[in-house]
């Protein structure tokens, strides 16, 4: 069939040959139908179990928000009343700072980390993929474990950084046991075990760029400085912009480390919001407060990630 | 670009690029052992019999044994609780991977009215904390009769828009030129999809591969929720199951990690490769 119709556009040079049935109501709608069709068959395997079972729950949770329930007896409705106890508590605003201190300090690291090591580990490094898999562990090891680990390289007697710190001789901080270090703590902790992960997205966003381009900008002369900055990170921009939104979306709602790390303190220091929706939830039975203040933590989140796609247009690149 | 930190013998500014290249590999390796050290600290202490954590273990324990490891597999049906996370891994992979690249192309190739609030509606499931949808979701699958069910733990990770929206940019990428070209020669939506744009993005497919299958194998509080009988159970519920029970003795639950990371490693070591080979085999690029 492409085979005829390969012969015939060979044959007829005039483009009029070509078939172009005349535009008629009738045609153009079973066109417009088979297209919706086509768009439907695309969006439903993704759709119904998002619907189902992510949406449908989050607009449970809305209702929640508006009762006062305890997870035994029935929920009882009383309008916004959860919203107007979270507002006036103290509280909620301390674990939302803590939370921004929090991506303030672990998305600059992060990513610029992360791209380093992917820029480095793309070159032609002896033994790259070993070194890829060793990035990569930290990424599987459960909190559990790094936690430990992290706790027991930061102990402020006896860990191996203040040790060497005081190699050089500085003292160093309490770390995890002092209020102010708490989450610098943690925000070292995540950033350490996350590298891999910002690593193989952009290692897979490298992949994709053409090698040509780069011998085309060699041609010109480019260094590998000047080929970074005007061929690779403008050809990365996607992946960056999946990096940057993906890691906001999970940076508010960061919970395992600090669970695992502090537990919230030492005195709350270093609480966030999704340990308040927990500890509302599980262990003070305030299920209506706790899906409240998830709904005011989805607010917060939706309006930052519209804000990242509405500025995409400035700065990322679609081949 | 696969050369560019290649040293080139012979050319000019010879002094710096040695340099570049001694420093590169110095930070690189210097940074593995910074992230391969909890992991080898984890092996030491799983060999290490009746170790604890109050002391720190000998960098070569004296009377090292794989002890842990047998009474891991003697105590736990351990053999059966990898058996389940592998198949629910497995399967939640491979139903993601049809979910996110068939939505991923929607939202890249074909524009319909209201796109960019259905693409918004994609992202906002993942903004809302798991930890507050697990109880409206118990509530659902209990309705349906699924607790206790393989089905019922996997039902919730079907779709996920962390998957859908990596693929839409791997997707992006792909120039639009080759639509043209096999629109041309006549081909739909559907066959473009399965023969250009597929084969195009191997690379975001192998990490969506990783990824999924991580997300799956590391997952806690859902199947916790929903799997209560213990031959159902997953590695990290069996884990947790492990710090309860031995709580002084740390060779078995670092047996346990390590137990629970070998698979992911090796999975990420082979899906790495397929990147490489995936773009080099592509031509088109």
């Amino acid at each position: 069939m492409s085979l005829s119709s390969a012969q015939t556009s060979l044959l007829d040079k005039a483009p009029q040959f070509r078939h172009t049935p005349p535009v008629r109501d009738s045609a153009s709608r079973s066109r417009k139908i088979k297209y919706a069709l086509t768009v439907l068959a695309f969006l439903l395997p993704s759709a119904i179990p998002l619907a189902l079972f992510t949406l449908g729950p989050m607009v449970a949770a809305a209702w929640i928000s508006l009762t006062k329930w305890n997870l035994l007896v029935p929920p009882q409705f009383v309008g916004f009343d959860n919203y107007s106890k979270l507002l006036s508590n103290p509280k909620t605003g301390e674990v939302f700072l803590h939370t921004v201190y929090y991506i303030a300090g672990y998305l600059p690291l992060v990513y610029v980390g992360g791209l380093v090591l992917a820029l480095a580990l793309n070159t032609a490094l002896k033994g790259r993929s070993f070194l890829r898999g060793i990035y990569f562990l930290p990424v599987v090891t459960s909190w559990i474990v790094v936690a430990l680990v992290w706790r027991w390289l930061l102990n402020p007697s006896t860990g191996i950084v203040n040790t060497v710190l005081s190699f050089f001789g500085v003292e160093g901080p309490g770390w995890w046991t002092d209020p102010a270090w708490a989450m610098p703590s943690i925000i070292l902790a995540s950033a350490w075990k996350d590298l891999g992960f910002v690593m193989v997205i952009l290692l897979a966003g490298l992949q994709a760029i053409s090698p040509e381009l780069y011998d085309a900008a060699k041609v010109d002369g480019a260094g590998w400085w000047r080929r970074t900055i005007s061929v690779t990170l403008p050809l990365l921009s996607p992946s960056t912009f999946f990096v940057l939104v993906i890691s906001l979306i999970n940076g508010f709602q960061v919970f395992d480390q600090v669970y695992a790390m502090t537990g919230g303190g030492p005195a709350g220091a270093s609480q966030v919001v999704v340990q308040q929706i927990y500890d509302l939830t599980f262990r003070y039975g305030r299920a209506g407060e706790a899906s409240a203040l998830s709904w005011m933590l989805f607010i917060v989140v939706l309006a930052v990630t519209v804000i990242q796609i509405r500025g995409q247009k400035r700065w990322v690149n679609y081949g | 670009m696969a050369d560019t930190a290649v040293f080139h013998p012979g050319r000019r500014r010879n002094l710096l690029q040695l340099t570049a290249f001694i420093g590169l590999h110095a930070i690189v390796i210097i940074g593995a052992l910074l992230m391969f050290f909890p992991f080898l600290w984890t092996i030491i202490t799983s060999i290490t019999p009746g170790a604890s954590l109050t002391t720190t273990p000998a960098l070569i324990p004296e009377n090292p044994t794989l002890d842990a490891y047998f009474r891991l597999f003697e105590e736990r049906p351990f053999g059966r609780v990898i058996l389940n996370s592998i198949l629910l891994a497995g399967i939640t992979t491979v139903v993601q991977l049809v979910t996110s690249s068939t939505a991923g192309y929607a939202f890249s190739r074909l524009p319909f009215r209201g796109q960019t609030v259905v693409f918004a509606v994609y992202l906002a499931t993942m903004m809302i904390p798991l930890q507050v949808l697990i109880v409206p979701l118990f509530v659902e699958l209990k309705t349906f009769g699924l607790l206790n069910t393989y089905l019922g733990a996997l039902l919730p990770t079907f779709a996920s828009a962390f998957g859908i929206f990596l693929l839409r940019q791997a997707i992006n990428q792909v120039p639009r030129e080759l639509d043209e070209a096999a629109t041309i020669d006549g081909a739909g939506h559907f066959r473009i999809f399965f023969s250009v744009v597929l084969p195009n993005i191997r690379p975001a497919l192998a990490t969506l591969v990783v990824f999924a299958f991580m997300g799956s194998w590391n997952s806690f509080l859902w199947p916790l929720v929903v799997l209560r009988s213990p031959e159902l159970q997953t590695l990290p519920i069996a884990l947790a199951g492990l710090q309860g029970q031995y709580i002084s003795n740390w060779d078995v639950i670092m047996a346990g990690s390590v137990v629970s990371v070998i698979p992911m490693l090796a999975l990420y070591i082979f899906a790495q490769k397929y990147v490489i080979q995936g773009v080099a085999s592509s031509g088109i690029k």
